[in-house]
């Protein structure tokens, strides 16, 4: 259960007041905290507790809940051979979250491409401009109510047959 | 005489960039400043579209993103799709999908000691390395019809079984290669000038490896022993029994003597698994997701509504959220997927190795020479396909 894993323990000992949830699914443990303290559970994580090594920084869109989207990190112990996810709520008014580039260095790209495709603004990135979409695109193409087929074309009504 | 910096354009059309990259690069004479590199020139949305198509619709999108190790991106797809429904797959399908996972690795390294040695100015080992990588795909067509966008797995197992003749196949591969590999280090390793381009070239050291989220082979050529397949296993890799290399110079050098040592490993491991081969079901008993028998869909109507009804509604997968890391042939290639209880993905994350592991070109070629970046492109392996998705 997610309550015994010794990096759970040793957060809810830390930051009581900002773990939101943890829980655990098919082996993997998943931490939500509070967007306002992620820098610090990161740095705890990384420094602590040996998650070294930031595998992925991505979001997902939940749209027509509140909060409408999830920062997701994804974190590996190079060391313990372990893995850990943390996610950190972010509304849709308030669309920003600390840039984790001053813990690593790999969560440069990862920040732009979230930006990028949803939006998210990550405060204190060195560069955050877009990666994969040109610079002049309007919109964030993987947020939900963002239409498959490009902003201005006829929605796709499937095929015929 | 008055000094400037020079700003050099590098691509998106360059035969050395392998594929749509572009690097805008600042020069002090012929020494790197700066580099800015430019992608997205290939993307297609890969994410955005498999939210739009069922579980079994979305697999061969991934083929098509690492289209140098198409059947590596299959597998972490239907590993993940398969934790996030919890089914076991057969022995013989887990057996299988190592073999052909570890016959993409080594077509994945042909293609890159084939091109990097080219871009370096050998060509002889290009000839040589996609002559032995054809093998290969010949073996991919006799599986699943297609060279290069296999679409072989399935989620539950393999949409078919070895065909005849595929053993012997195998046991060609098995028995020649490592003949082929030393034709390649006599060409290159003791080579005065290939070691001249490359000790020394585009290092970087542990720290900063993980610091910038470096994996797979580039991680392992700068000194860290970590490997996904027997640190945290999957498909079954636990019961292989296979060397990890670890570099200790963190160069271009030690990156192509792991790499090198990697192909020598990926043929013991196909050895072992071929030995390992008993016959038994390639799909997993679980008819809700799984596609009914060819014969039974074509000779009786509960056969023909069970094979439309997934075909035409695809199947539900409960609500969650898992990641699966596998140790693709360009670093850690992982699927994030998030369910919500219907039969799209809710939202697909692809963790692109060679996205990541180009975000250190910089830290590794500046204050080098112009003309060791083209090695450094080469050594970090990068298939654009995948980069942009």
């Amino acid at each position: 259960m997610a309550e015994n894993n010794r990096a759970v323990v040793k957060l809810k000992e830390r930051f009581a007041n900002a773990l939101l949830d943890c829980k655990e699914y098919r082996g993997e443990v998943t931490v939500t905290v509070k967007k306002e303290n992620i820098l610090e559970v990161l740095k705890c994580l990384r420094d602590d507790l040996r998650y070294n090594f930031l595998t992925d920084i991505t979001a997902v869109d939940y749209l027509g809940q509140d909060p409408r989207f999830m920062v997701v990190y994804h974190l590996m112990s190079i060391p313990n051979k372990d893995r850990i996810r943390v996610k950190a709520p972010v509304t849709e008014a308030d669309c920003s979250i600390d840039s984790a580039t001053a813990l690593w260095n790999s969560a440069n790209w990862l920040e732009r491409e979230a930006y990028d495709l949803f939006g998210v603004d990550f405060k204190n990135h060195p560069n955050l401009v877009r990666i994969l979409m040109t610079d002049d695109w309007v919109g964030h193409p993987l947020r939900k109510d963002y239409p498959l087929q490009g902003p201005d074309r006829e929605p796709y009504k499937g095929r015929l047959s | 005489m008055a000094s400037e910096i020079m700003t050099l354009n590098m691509g998106p059309q360059h035969p050395s960039t392998h594929g749509v990259l572009r690097l805008v690069v600042e020069l002090d004479g012929e020494v790197i400043q700066k580099i800015t590199p430019h992608i997205g020139y290939l993307h297609r949305g890969i994410e955005k579209l498999s939210e739009h198509r069922t579980y079994h619709q979305a697999l061969p999108l991934t083929d098509r993103m690492d289209y140098l190790a198409p059947m590596h991106n299959n597998l972490g797809y239907v590993l993940a799709v398969e934790k996030l429904l919890g089914i076991e797959v057969p022995e013989r399908a887990e057996t299988i999908r190592v073999i052909m996972a570890e016959l993409t690795r080594l077509k994945s390294h042909l293609v890159w000691i084939a091109c990097h040695a080219l871009d370096i100015g050998a060509m002889t080992v290009f000839i040589y390395a996609f002559r032995e990588r054809e093998k290969i795909m010949e073996l991919y067509e006799m599986v699943s019809g297609a060279r290069m966008t296999s679409n072989y797995f399935r989620v539950g197992g393999l949409s078919r079984d070895l065909p005849a003749g595929f053993e012997s196949a195998v046991q060609e591969i098995v028995d020649t290669f490592p003949g082929h590999f030393d034709t390649y280090e006599g060409l290159l390793t003791k080579n005065t000038i290939w070691l001249q381009r490359t000790i020394g070239n585009g290092v970087i050291s542990a720290e900063d490896a993980i610091d910038f989220g470096i994996s797979g082979p580039a991680l392992r050529g700068s000194g860290v022993d970590f490997d996904l397949r027997r640190d945290l296993p999957y498909s079954g890799y636990e019961k292989y029994d296979f060397k990890v290399p670890v570099g200790e110079n963190c160069d271009t050098f030690d990156r192509y003597k792991v790499r090198l040592v990697e192909m020598r490993e990926a043929v013991k491991i196909i050895d072992q698994a071929m030995k390992r081969l008993k016959p038994g079901p390639v799909l997993a008993d679980a008819p809700q997701v799984c596609y009914p028998p060819k014969e039974s869909v074509y000779n009786s109507i509960e056969g023909l509504i069970h094979h439309f009804k997934i075909a035409s509604e695809g199947f539900p997968v409960p609500e969650g959220e898992v990641y699966q890391g596998v140790e693709n042939p360009k670093g850690e290639l992982g699927y994030y997927m998030v369910s919500d209880g219907g039969s799209k993905p809710y939202r697909m994350r692809v963790r692109p190795p060679s996205f990541v592991n180009l975000g250190a070109i910089e830290k590794m070629a500046k204050g080098s020479m112009i003309a060791d970046l083209v090695a450094v492109i080469g050594t970090l392996d990068i298939v654009l396909g995948e980069i942009d998705r």
